[in-house]
């Protein structure tokens, strides 16, 4: 089953990917490996698991002012995340993206969701976001 | 909402101020358009955090930017970089990476900023005024700013807070508005005897707990009844904005907006009220080690870098002692505390000891350490919170004197007698 969500685009673009769900704050320096996707932040939830190409749900970056350089880095060498949806206005991740345009012309999509649309996607889910902020997302089979 | 831009603004956008300027206005704005704000306001200083090496991608945002001539408009100190200049030969620090490095320092000095390479910029000439307005990366020193002192700083992220010194504007938002400065959840502490809150590590410990509990949110602290010391205050600060994301405590009684509690709410009503216990810090006390057993490979001190006050502090410690031959012993601080602490007499009683010094940057920013380093000890709820992940190693939280004698003895010693029920 199908289902359709208006998110708010913090940066617009288009992509799809496997969801890859966390209500704990991420802080990408110290918590994201810019050279193989792998979350490293051992006392998070999802620490172990791979983003690189899913599509990130997670509420919003935390702690370290570097979280930007280290998602900037993971874009530029193709291990970033296809997408990051968040549930509140996360500048830090917006700002990764805005520059990466910048310089290279290759911005992620960061949509923002309301709470109750944030805590509506499951881990697994196939998310398609468009270029408009709307995102389908197809139950894991 | 939409944004209004200056004529000076839309000068800059348009390429009228050449491309450096474009580039950076361009980011601003679009930041703008992404929080909402309705337009633009002056500061008056920055700190830069986008000195942090993180790859090829960093150092070509800052090659581009010096490369047309980038200056900043307002007076600018330089946080950490991702090398000791003059000192990396000596440890683990790849050549390339040093170079590229290196090359990142050389453009963001080349942009009129002052060379401070710290991520203790409040303890320099750089350290703002009460109501400042200013464009601060770094989250500890993001809030040491607003907490401490009273200036105000959004939490700029890299990349973003050289383009706010470059075109000395930011997104009037967020915390440089009055109205976004009021607490939110109200932490109490209770019962928290007066020589727990007299020890240093405390703070770390109080941080660790503050900044997991608040998150995003603004926490207000009631129950501190000492007057802390600045490095103490210093370590809060650092802790509290790593296990959460916080760029604003108040702290009632220290924190100039917080005289009472109800100056910190801005009287209106906290979201939440948390009472913490000496179960509640015992317990994040126990977050901040992470290694089992005895084994110790390094003592590593200064995150934040390590102030006068602090050399001051360790020198005596350290003094007819030696380390062990297998556990090296390292303090991270800035050239210019250094400097002070040489003339003071402080450095040579930790060459003595077997300690060394690594300045510029930290073992968190440039990969200086061996991989055979598996085991760590430091004081700094930072350098505790971020090496598991960063450095793949194990570290335990101790008290700068358990640090010292455990580098002595060779093993992890910890003094539980403060802590124990």
């Amino acid at each position: 089953m199908e289902r359709m969500i208006e998110g708010k685009p913090l940066v617009a673009g288009a992509a799809k990917g496997q969801a890859l769900v966390t209500n704990e704050p991420l802080s990408f320096w110290g918590g994201y490996d810019q050279w193989t996707g792998e979350i490293i932040d051992r006392r998070h939830p999802l620490s172990g698991e791979n983003a690189k190409g899913k599509v990130l749900v997670v509420p919003a970056s935390r702690g370290s002012s570097t979280t930007t350089a280290v998602l900037l880095e993971a874009i530029r060498n193709g291990n970033a995340p296809a997408a990051i949806v968040v549930s509140c206005v996360d500048r830090f991740f917006a700002l990764a993206s805005i520059v990466a345009d910048e310089m290279y012309a290759k911005p992620i999509p960061v949509i923002a969701l309301s709470e109750e649309e944030f805590a509506s996607l499951n881990n697994g889910e196939q998310i398609e976001i468009f270029s408009d902020g709307r995102l389908t997302v197809e139950n894991a089979a | 909402m939409s944004l209004k831009l200056t004529e000076e603004d839309r000068a800059q956008l348009g390429g009228e101020r050449g491309e450096a300027n474009r580039l950076a206005m361009s980011v601003i704005v679009r930041m703008a358009n992404v929080s909402g704000a309705d337009s633009l306001m002056d500061i008056v200083g920055a700190h830069i955090d986008s000195t942090v090496f993180q790859g090829d991608a960093t150092m070509e945002f800052a090659e581009r930017l010096a490369a047309h001539g980038a200056k900043v408009a307002v007076p600018s100190s330089l946080n950490v970089s991702g090398v000791d200049e003059h000192g990396w030969r000596e440890w683990a620090t790849p050549p390339e990476w040093a170079q590229k490095a290196h090359r990142q320092m050389i453009a963001y000095q080349s942009m009129g900023t002052e060379a401070t390479w710290t991520c203790a910029p409040y303890q320099t000439a750089f350290r703002p005024k009460f109501g400042q307005q200013i464009a601060w990366g770094e989250s500890n020193a993001i809030a040491f700013a607003n907490s401490v002192i009273g200036a105000r700083s959004e939490r700029y992220p890299d990349l973003m807070d050289v383009c706010a010194a470059i075109t000395g504007r930011v997104p009037a938002i967020g915390l440089h508005l009055t109205e976004n400065r009021a607490g939110h959840v109200l932490l109490r502490l209770v019962d928290v005897p007066r020589r727990i809150q007299e020890d240093d590590s405390f703070y770390p410990v109080l941080g660790h707990l503050i900044g997991r509990v608040a998150q995003e949110r603004i926490p207000v602290v009631e129950g501190i009844e000492v007057a802390p010391a600045e490095d103490q205050l210093k370590a809060l600060c650092a802790a509290v904005a790593s296990s959460g994301a916080v760029a604003l405590m108040h702290l009632v009684g220290i924190t100039p907006e917080a005289a009472t509690t109800a100056d910190a709410f801005q009287n209106k009503p906290p979201q939440q009220i948390v009472e913490v216990t000496m179960d509640d810090l015992r317990q994040a006390r126990r977050e901040l080690t992470t290694a089992e057993g005895e084994k110790l490979d390094m003592v590593v001190l200064g995150s934040p870098h390590f102030s006068l006050a602090e050399f001051k502090k360790l020198a005596p410690l350290l003094v007819g002692k030696r380390r062990h031959p297998e556990v090296q012993f390292l303090v991270t601080s800035s050239r210019l505390m250094c400097n002070l602490a040489e003339q003071a007499g402080y450095i040579e009683p930790l060459k003595e000891f077997g300690g060394k010094l690594t300045v510029d940057t930290c073992i968190l920013t440039t990969p200086m350490l061996h991989p055979e380093i598996k085991n760590l000890m430091t004081n700094s709820a930072k350098y505790a919170y971020y090496s598991p992940g960063l450095l793949s190693t194990q570290v335990v939280f101790g008290r700068l004197e358990d640090c010292v004698q455990s580098a002595v003895e060779g093993r992890v010693i910890r003094d539980e007698s403060l802590w124990k029920r």
